[in-house]
């Protein structure tokens, strides 16, 4: 097994019913890349991603995270990946500091650790004043730096974000993703869904899912040119334009 | 052990942080065990009653001073119309009529024999079977004195007779608060333990964090058992605040051992706990976690005892009591709370509840899964 | 009218295609009768009784037969000591214990005279009170039977009759309840709901911009419940004749008329909550608070108003189901006609009016 490969999924499906979500997607995710997942609304990203991270069982197929296997693992995988749902998922009715303790907490990580790494992480939020108050007090930008800094607070070695920027204004979008790339310097991989195409050209590689299948993988660069496209917009136009699912 | 410190901590910060809980902790306890055992009271008493006098004598006039001054009777018309007091039968205004019928005095006196006839509002069995009851018995004490006023018995009575004394034990002066109040404060225990708890984790279900919760590595039986504690501490804190109410308003002092209300009302909770956790692993929203609650509340409250004996109940309906968990505990309560029980008394249930507890929080954690 | 129609047909299809919801409309009457008809009878039966015999003789033991064979005692079981009854009091669910004392038998023939005494659990007074009433009568009876029938002097027999319901069956009373209880979840409860869950999703602006008058849209969702509402009353009032054996005795076209007047009232206060509240949980929370527990406190129909202290009293008299249960009560098991109850349909119609009023009222400012 190649000792740099983070994620590695081979023919993975997923079933509801009659209905294939997830319809035998094949891919290699490298230690430290930075790895965009698009695809329409209802294409299966969430799908797939949650199969990852072992919040969903696989139909059929193959798939390791961190090296360990999805079917057997899964709570290995836990404790090595990071992972920020759609929805927000910090506790709103906790305080930033509360909520970091907490999350920090349940990985088990020392008292020292956190108490160390706690007041660095809030003078680089520059959550100073707001570190003793309500998580819902704050605004959605804040929120979603908060919830992203929270998933990689116990330093895992992936971190799954799926739409990570949704609702947040162009600045704030900007500063997320260089706390992304901050990240991925620090030797963290980042599996990412969005639908914004800008960020796909953020990304080192990016695979596009159309209906359930990868209908193209490559680096934006790559996929530009194949496609024949000036942008990843354009790409991903040509691409959905062939979908007969309907979003959701 | 040291995941659940970080879990147990959160919870309690969420739950004092949240004026809904701390109003359903405090308030509600408050207005349940004080304004519901005024409108629950079924004693019987006010009945009112129609006189129908044909008779207009002395002796006739004694009786219905003797009933008046009962004290369970509210004399509501006095007539010589039978029709008139059915009228007011009819129209709920009366609850029995006693017709005394013309020549009543001179029968009895001179026929050693009168007859007197009393009609009663059925529709609500128990009243009209107590107030009858208590009619009877007023008139044969009345007959009695009447006998001893014309015949001199001798020293043993020449007809045969038996005594038939009665004592009540426990609630010697027949206070329904006292039989009331121990059974309402398990409703509160129950709805605490079982719905809060239930509602507190669909509520994770339904604004995502639960699914944050399930990527980190934390064991399912820590979440669990971080949810569970709170709510066991709760209720037993809803628990010793109504006991300290029962006793400032009704002055109903447990005639038992709080030790054996607690230590059975831990066991309890264990049980209604795991039901809570159970119906919050069957529903993925608030709205239907609270109608699934809302009925099956509705259904353990009518078969528990609560209102109605369930040695009256049928066959079928007394085997779902044996399943209701809160049929045990409103049996434990007015047990150890009016009887003095001990210990030993409440083993079986302490043993039933046991065996609910173990079962449905076997059931709860089987079923609810990280992994969909 | 055709607007109206295709209206009230949407609604039918939200409705129909709910089947948890539709469910629990039409189960829940069915759940409530079968429980209050047969599981909850206030009568008092087959209680279990201790017997502390010290005498053990012919008349003790003929008593024993005459009490264990009344179907309103079991006899659990035989004590040995005074000490014995709180023991058998704690432990069990002993209800009563009959006490004979020594030389009964040898009393009542030499001295015409002996005791019985009877001790109750008083935890629950009504129970101890019947049951005392019960052993009393049987032992009385027994009295009578070995006197062989040689009257006292200066008796006065009583005749006594029970009106409307000689077998003091519960369901008499529970009936017209549970009609009051249902008619009342489903229309005020479930109309509020769906007025709510519209406006929450905001179809309901999607509505109210089509040139239909509101007002006719939200008659448009009223209509489906109270047909739902027809069908509960018929399941019921079957129920009660054929499986519970609670006759009809009066007008049944009396007793529908009623019920659509009153259904017609929780139509309306459902429609008041709706129009005053944003969210579905908050009109849930205030039809079960405004509406529910009010219908099961104050109607009448579990706890006796008479008992109540005043201001409980009064307040039941807003609750229109009050009057609503006092009706049925009336017409169906006391078999009265109109004249009967007039004054109370007066009030119940009053209060739907000003309901209905106050709901238009709010849904016009509302929309201003």
């Amino acid at each position: 097994m190649n000792n740099n490969i983070a994620i590695k999924a081979e023919s993975l499906t997923k079933k509801f019913g009659d209905f294939t979500a997830v319809d035998g997607i094949s891919f290699e995710v490298q230690k430290g890349e930075i790895f965009g997942f698009l695809g329409a609304n209802g294409a299966g990203k969430t799908t797939a991603m949650r199969m990852l991270c072992g919040l969903s069982m696989p139909t059929s197929g193959k798939a390791t995270v961190a090296g360990f296997d999805v079917y057997r693992q899964n709570e290995q995988i836990k404790r090595n990946i990071g992972y920020m749902s759609q929805k927000f998922s910090l506790y709103e009715d906790l305080t930033v500091k509360e909520n970091i303790r907490f999350y920090a907490g349940i990985y088990g990580k020392s008292d020292a650790f956190i108490k160390e790494k706690t007041a660095w992480l809030i003078d680089q939020l520059h959550l100073g004043t707001e570190a003793n108050k309500l998580v819902k007090s704050l605004p959605l930008g804040w929120k979603q730096k908060l919830a992203f800094s929270v998933a990689i607070f116990h330093e895992p070695q992936i971190v799954f974000l799926d739409e990570p920027t949704g609702g947040v204004d162009p600045v704030t979008r900007r500063e997320f993703w260089s706390m992304i790339y901050d990240a991925a310097e620090s030797g963290i991989t980042v599996f990412v869904t969005t639908h914004y195409m800008d960020e796909a050209e953020y990304c080192n590689r990016v695979s596009i899912m159309v209906d359930g299948r990868i209908d193209a993988l490559g680096t934006p660069a790559q996929l530009k040119q194949s496609f024949g496209a000036q942008s990843m917009d354009e790409v991903f136009l040509k691409l959905a334009r062939k979908a007969v699912r309907s979003a959701d | 052990m040291r995941t659940l410190k970080f879990l147990l901590q959160k919870e309690f910060r969420q739950i004092f942080r949240d004026p809904a809980i701390i109003r359903i902790i405090f308030i509600m306890p408050m207005v349940q065990l004080i304004v519901l055992p005024w409108a629950a009271d079924y004693e019987v008493k006010n009945i009112h009653l129609s006189v129908v006098d044909h008779d207009h004598s002395a002796y006739s006039r004694q009786l219905v001073s003797k009933i008046t001054a009962s004290g369970y009777f509210r004399l509501e018309s006095y007539t010589s119309s039978f029709a008139e007091a059915m009228e007011a039968v009819e129209q709920d205004a009366a609850d029995l009529v006693l017709e005394i019928p013309g020549g009543f005095e001179r029968n009895l006196v001179k026929e050693d024999e009168a007859g007197l006839f009393i009609a009663v509002n059925a529709i609500n069995g128990v009243k009209a079977n107590l107030g009858a009851g208590y009619l009877r018995s007023i008139i044969q004490d009345y007959n009695r004195e009447v006998r001893t006023e014309w015949v001199q018995f001798p020293r043993f009575s020449p007809e045969l007779q038996i005594e038939v004394t009665a004592s009540n034990w426990f609630n010697p002066l027949l206070n329904y608060k006292y039989f009331m109040v121990p059974g309402i404060l398990v409703i509160l225990v129950t709805m605490v333990g079982a719905f809060l708890a239930s509602l507190n984790i669909v509520r994770e279900k339904e604004i995502g964090t639960i699914e944050q919760i399930n990527v980190t590595p934390v064991k399912k039986h820590h979440f669990i058992l971080g949810k569970l504690i709170p709510f066991w501490i709760l209720g037993l804190v809803v628990l010793l605040l109504g006991l300290l109410l029962a006793r400032c308003f009704y002055g109903i002092i447990p005639a038992g051992s709080l030790l054996v209300i607690f230590g059975f009302a831990a066991m309890y909770l264990l049980a209604v706990l795991g039901l809570g956790l159970l119906i919050s692993t069957y529903t993925v929203n608030q709205q239907q976690a609270m109608l699934l609650s809302f009925f099956l509340m509705m259904v353990f409250i009518l078969l528990s005892g609560l209102y109605t004996s369930i040695e009256s109940m049928p066959g079928w309906a007394q085997a779902i009591t044996k399943i209701n968990p809160v049929s045990y505990f409103i049996d434990v309560m007015r047990m150890v709370v009016l009887k003095g029980s001990g210990f030993r008394d409440i083993v079986p249930h302490m043993l039933t509840m046991l065996g609910f507890a173990v079962v449905l929080n076997t059931w709860a954690v089987v079923h609810y899964k990280k992994r969909s | 009218m055709k607007q109206f129609r295709s209206f009230v047909k949407k609604e039918f299809h939200h409705i129909l295609r709910d089947k948890r919801t539709m469910f629990i409309l039409l189960g829940m009457p069915i759940v409530q009768i079968v429980l209050f008809g047969f599981a909850l009878t206030n009568e008092v039966k087959n209680s279990k009784i201790a017997i502390l015999d010290q005498s053990n003789d012919v008349s003790t033991l003929a008593l024993r037969t005459e009490l264990a064979a009344s179907r309103y005692f079991d006899i659990e079981r035989d004590l040995h000591s005074y000490k014995g009854i709180e023991e058998a009091f704690q432990s069990g669910k002993i209800r009563l214990a009959v006490v004979f004392p020594k030389n009964f038998d040898a009393d009542l023939r030499h001295f015409n005279k002996a005791q019985v005494q009877l001790i109750a659990d008083a935890s629950d007074p009504n129970v101890a009170t019947t049951l005392v009433n019960y052993a009393t009568a049987i032992i009385m009876d027994y009295q009578d039977r070995i006197t062989h029938d040689r009257r006292l002097p200066y008796t006065i027999n009583t005749e006594l009759r029970m009106l409307y319901n000689p077998q003091l069956k519960g369901a008499y009373s529970f009936v017209p309840g549970v009609m009051a209880m249902v008619l009342m979840l489903v229309c005020t409860m479930m109309t509020a709901i769906t007025v709510v869950r519209e406006k929450e999703m905001g179809t309901m602006e999607v509505m109210l911009v089509s040139p239909v008058k509101p007002m006719k849209i939200v008659m448009a969702k009223a209509v489906p419940y109270l047909l739902l509402s027809m069908i509960n009353i018929t399941s019921i009032l079957l129920l009660s004749v054929f499986v519970l054996d609670v006759p009809i005795r009066g007008n049944l076209l009396l007793l529908i008329g009623e019920s659509v007047l009153f259904t017609l009232t929780c139509l309306a206060f459902g429609l008041l909550i709706s129009s005053s509240t944003a969210s579905q949980q908050t009109a849930m929370f205030i039809s079960l608070t405004g509406m529910f527990l009010p219908t099961v406190m104050l109607s009448g129909f579990m706890f006796p108003i008479e008992n109540m202290p005043l201001p409980l009293r009064i307040l039941s008299n807003i609750v229109p189901a009050k009057w609503f249960y006092y009706i049925v009560k009336e017409v169906m098991i006391k078999g009265l006609g109109f004249a009967a109850v007039w004054k109370e349909t007066l009030v119940l119609t009053g209060m739907m009016l000003v309901l209905l009023t106050m709901s238009v009222k709010r849904f016009k400012i509302r929309l201003a």
